[in-house]
């Protein structure tokens, strides 16, 4: 699966996209840039939870609470501490893994399903802070108006800057799947008994995923207050971790790239059928529907498969 | 926060008994998952927005009856009648043919449900909040050392034990419990004694609903009916489930009681923050019991 996509075919396709991306901004209207600018946050965000999810077999029910957070500790240095701004883009990740840190120690004690359960209530806990405490978090108002280094303030800045954080983070993460690291987070995802056996720490390894995994949803959610200038608690509600889990689920979490095409196209489908019908969750839930029924290995999965990729047999009967 | 000073003994009696009718109506939702969960294994989210249609349903009904006792009676039995239905028809449909699959696309699929039914409701009922008025016989409140206690209140406190008491019955004195047992240990063996498991989770499934339905139904009068009621309790009976253990109905009744009360009496000491407090007594609790504090089926 891994060879499939290291090729000189599928690099020659990643250089493609990202040529054309870096050219685009002057040809296409101000709306499609900010458009695009969220997907490359969103891509992120998507990839990150594919780590741990497709990579390491971690129910990680709630992921955008680091998301959120990072978000909203971008937002606060922002307005109120004195600090220069680019250095909330190093801060604000660091506290989202200290937050991975903190639940990690709780949740990973426990497995499979509870792991997943008690994350998405402990999840819950961290929105229900930032949604009551007014005088520190805005409530359920947010935070509005955060000012932004001067580089990016301008739409086209601000895409250009998600597309270049977007791809170098990708790359770490393609780097820290194929690492030794990643190895063992595949093995663990296929036999856990049989990693404990010969001598890996599950819990740990799984603690540092998740650190890891929480530390680049940080970085997106930095990315997203440089797209939409402002931070609200529904970015940590669970409702928002479970549409990511169906970005994954769309692109196919056994494949790399799978989450990130998962969240194109639902990011394009939202911001579309949203100008049509307000009744977009009815139209994603049936959608989510017909992907569980028919489509389980998710879109690039099916392409690959048709495309003849041998590869992936195992990946598709492993999703089934 | 200024503790002691201005919390007398009444009101802490009062804030418990309001707790604890709390706790009726958490227990009845997360007893409805619990069972589902440890008999189905399907962490079913839309759990929460059977019980949001629940307590539509009982607003439309008792609606229809304008508001009446009798109109209230009527939408208690068949608001979760009807849900019961829905899931009825749901699990038929759609999920019996899913069994086989692993828990993080059954979660994904309740969840596509979640998805469905949030919007739905939105389609029928709109957006605006509804209140339903508790029957005449149930209103006003009586006085606990000069506090009020809501009638209704009591009414939940009388509902609670016998709900617990109707499925003690169910699962240990009746044959489909104890088939649904047998089925949550080993559903194989329970098939080739020549059972029908299918039929078994569909009631299982069923009774779960049911009790998502009634407890929506139950909560109606106390709360603006309303999107995103889902959304709360169904993270609230997860971690009740949790805390319990999975699958084991008196541990939902264990988790809902800790809950509620931690709930209830953090909003005495601690107003806009009280719903740390539960969360606190969970945290707890997983720290020196992982799995729950009672045995889980699983």
């Amino acid at each position: 699966m891994i060879k499939a996509l290291f090729n000189i075919k599928s690099a020659v396709t990643c250089g493609g996209i990202l040529t054309i991306l870096l050219l685009l901004p002057p040809f296409v209207p101000r709306f499609y840039i900010y458009l695009m600018a969220l997907i490359f946050a969103t891509v992120l965000l998507a990839t990150s939870l594919n780590m741990v999810l497709g990579f390491g077999g971690m129910f990680q029910f709630h992921h955008t609470v680091f998301y959120g957070f990072g978000a909203y500790a971008f937002a606060l240095m922002a307005t109120k501490s004195g600090l220069p701004l680019w250095v909330g883009y190093i801060i604000a990740p660091v506290c989202s893994s200290l937050l991975g840190l903190l639940l990690g120690l709780i949740t990973v004690r426990l497995t499979n399903l509870y792991f997943g359960m008690l994350q998405l209530s402990l999840g819950s806990l961290v929105w229900a802070l930032a949604y009551r405490w007014y005088s520190f978090t805005g409530g359920d108002d947010g935070i509005h108006g955060i000012p932004l280094p001067d580089l990016i303030s301008s739409s086209t800045g601000a895409y250009y800057f998600n597309l270049i954080v977007t791809v170098i983070c990708l790359m770490v993460m393609y780097m820290i799947v194929n690492s030794p690291f990643g190895r063992t987070f595949q093995g663990i995802r296929d036999n856990p008994e049989r990693c404990l056996a010969v001598g890996i720490d599950v819990q740990r390894q799984q603690l540092v995923g998740q650190v890891v995994a929480s530390f680049f949803a940080g970085v997106a959610g930095t990315l997203f207050v440089t797209v939409e200038g402002s931070v609200f608690p529904d970015l940590m509600f669970w409702t928002l971790s479970l549409e990511v889990l169906i970005m994954c689920l769309l692109g196919g979490w056994f494949i790399f790239m799978g989450p990130a095409l998962g969240a194109t196209i639902i990011i394009t489908l939202r911001t579309f059928v949203g100008i049509y019908t307000e009744y977009w969750t009815l139209i994603l839930g049936i959608v989510l529907m017909l992907l569980i029924f028919f489509l389980p290995e998710g879109v690039l999965g099916l392409f690959l498969r048709k495309s003849g990729s041998a590869d992936t047999k195992g990946v598709v009967d492993a999703a089934r | 926060m200024d503790l002691g000073t201005n919390i007398s003994l009444a009101a802490l009696v009062q804030q418990i008994l309001i707790g604890l009718s709390r706790t009726t109506i958490l227990f009845i939702v997360s007893s409805g998952l619990s069972l589902v969960l440890g008999v189905l294994r399907i962490p079913n989210v839309a759990h929460g927005s059977l019980y949001m249609i629940g307590a539509f349903f009982t607003y439309s009904i008792a609606t229809l009856f304008g508001q009446s006792t009798l109109g209230f009676c009527l939408a208690l039995i068949f608001a979760p009648l009807g849900v019961a239905l829905l899931s009825l028809a749901v699990e038929r449909g759609l999920f019996c043919h899913l069994y086989e699959r692993e828990h993080l696309m059954l979660l994904l699929f309740t969840f596509s449900f979640s998805l469905v039914f949030g919007d739905a409701v939105k389609l029928i009922w709109g957006s605006d909040y509804r209140s339903l008025v508790a029957p005449s016989l149930l209103q006003g409140s009586f006085s606990i050392s000069g506090l009020p206690f809501p009638r209704y209140n009591l009414f939940l406190l009388i509902i609670g034990p016998l709900v617990a008491a109707g499925l003690w019955f169910l699962t240990n004195k009746t044959k489909i419990g104890k088939i649904a047992r047998a089925a949550a240990v080993d559903r194989e063996m329970v098939g080739a004694m020549g059972i029908n498991v299918s039929w078994v989770f569909a009631a299982v499934f069923v009774i779960g609903c049911y009790l998502a339905g009634l407890g929506g139904a139950l909560v109606a009068p106390t709360q603006n009916i309303t999107q995103g009621m889902d959304h709360t309790i169904i993270i609230e009976a997860f971690l009740i489930v949790i805390i319990g253990g999975l699958g084991n109905i008196w541990g939902a009744l264990l988790g809902a009681l800790i809950f509620g009360l931690t709930d209830s009496l953090g909003i005495l000491f601690w107003p806009q923050f009280a719903i740390v407090f539960p969360y606190v007594a969970v945290i707890t609790v997983l720290l020196f019991r992982p799995k729950g504090l009672l045995k889980s089926t699983w």
